[in-house]
């Protein structure tokens, strides 16, 4: 079964309605021995990265069970927006580590009062290694994306599409069974929903 | 520069179970049932859609939850609604159904704790100050509320200063006078308020072109525009027509390209 893990941050109500839309029946879960179950994980989240990851590892057993799926049996896990950034080491935004399943940190967008912050609308993000995640996405598609933080994986190859705001940045990311994606595809029409529907195709 | 598309976000009118068109806050004309037209401006894969409640306020209520419920099984686009937001709950019962921002307007005179309650939750990227403006005969405009039936003798522009502070991530800076008339933005009102705040704002009412939507965003310095008639009318004093402005067009004007 496809599990949303609900640790109190982020919008449910759109993916599982998106999930529902390319046929996925996606179940949303608080109870690390009801996620430990899951053939697939969602890890979403909207808010602030310290306070994500304080959640994660303040439910007893919730730290332990999401490691054991990512690493040892090699769920395909799928992080939405700060979701993605909680993947990574850490973030100029907080003091905590992340999940550290994909080296990298998530930075800050500058403010120089050139370009608004966030980061929200809709943007271009360019496929670069072909992915089953990034499969028949076409060369430009858009996305929605609201983010302050903005995510560099340390290594190339786990960069699977780039997006440009006054930087450039990772927009999609990807190590074995563990993928990120910035953006919204919940929100963001038939662009969204092919990710979604190639996460679920895994 | 960035590839990041200016939003171009539809305002739908709710009034009831019905979606209405007004003009100038009055004379409502009928456009149609909200899930057949929602439905249609997914197809047309819009920007971003924003639904007003505007008889919840003037009602005394709070969102009609079932009928948004129903618009965010069908919508998979960046989703916004205002009316009758009073409290943290009413904004949280809005945001577990699917919806990612809120409008607050009338509860921001009355509990200038609200807006800042949600932002602190939510995020400010989750909060639009709605801010309605209407000039008076001596040109001098203030803001409204309850729907545009109250003046509350405020300036818009301290007003919209204000609403960036109490943590509002966008305003959506509506002219009572333009609603509804094609006649093209207050240029003069969308600049003076883009200028005196960072978060983006979100200009609405007047729009009858392409040309005019270029124009609030190049001299009023929208970061967005909100189109009301032109999305559900054919054209000015025609029959109903959900639609939308030609992307390519559209977006040659905004950003060149």
């Amino acid at each position: 079964m496809t599990t949303i893990v609900d640790y109190g941050m982020g919008n449910l109500g759109s993916l599982v309605n998106m999930l529902r839309r390319v046929g996925v029946k996606a179940v949303v879960e608080s109870n690390p021995s009801a996620i430990s179950s899951a053939t697939k994980l969602i890890l979403p989240g909207v808010g602030a990265f310290d306070a994500a990851m304080q959640r994660i590892n303040g439910v007893p057993g919730l730290r332990e069970v999401l490691d054991r799926k990512a690493i040892e049996e090699r769920t395909p896990i799928l992080g939405v927006c700060l979701g993605m950034q909680l993947l990574t080491n850490s973030s100029e935004e907080g003091q905590l580590g992340g999940l550290g399943w994909i080296a990298g940190t998530a930075r800050r967008f500058p403010r120089d009062g050139r370009l608004k912050v966030p980061h929200m609308g809709w943007n271009i993000a360019h496929p670069g290694l072909p992915s089953p995640l990034t499969a028949g996405v076409g060369l430009e598609p858009r996305y929605y994306f609201v983010h302050s933080y903005y995510v560099l994986v340390d290594e190339p190859a786990h960069s699977l599409m780039r997006s440009e705001y006054g930087v450039q940045f990772d927009a999609a990311i990807a190590r074995d069974n563990v993928f990120g994606v910035q953006f919204h595809p919940e929100k963001s029409h038939r662009f969204g929903m092919q990710i979604l529907a190639n996460f679920a195709a895994l | 520069m960035s590839s990041l598309r200016t939003r171009i976000i539809p305002v739908l009118l709710l009034r009831g179970e019905s979606l209405v068109k007004t003009t100038r806050f009055g004379k409502f004309t009928y456009v149609g049932d909200p899930c057949n037209t929602v439905r249609i401006f997914n197809e047309l894969e819009v920007d971003e859609l924003l639904f007003l409640d505007i008889t919840a306020t003037p009602e005394g209520r709070g969102p009609n939850l079932p009928l948004l419920a129903d618009i965010a099984s069908e919508c998979f686009m960046p989703l916004g609604y205002g009316g009758g937001i009073r409290s943290l709950d009413d904004a949280k019962s809005v945001f577990d159904i699917g919806f990612e921002k809120v409008a607050v307007n009338s509860a921001s005179l009355v509990q200038p704790r609200l807006l800042t309650d949600i932002a602190q939750t939510y995020g400010s990227q989750a909060v639009i100050a709605s801010v309605d403006v209407k000039t008076n005969v001596f040109g001098k405009p203030s803001v409204r509320i309850e729907a545009g039936r109250r003046n509350t003798d405020r300036d818009p522009v301290l007003w919209a200063v204000e609403m960036e502070r109490r943590g509002a991530g966008e305003l959506l800076l509506t002219s009572i006078d333009r609603e509804g008339s094609w006649n093209g933005f207050d240029l003069g009102l969308i600049r003076s308020v883009a200028d005196a705040v960072s978060v983006p704002v979100i200009a609405h009412g007047g729009a009858g072109s392409i040309g005019h939507i270029g124009e609030a965003v190049h001299c009023g310095r929208a970061s967005a525009v909100a189109l009301g008639s032109m999305v559900v009318f054919q054209k000015k004093g025609m029959g109903v027509l959900v639609n939308f402005p030609d992307a390519r067009e559209l977006h040659a004007t905004l950003e060149g390209r």
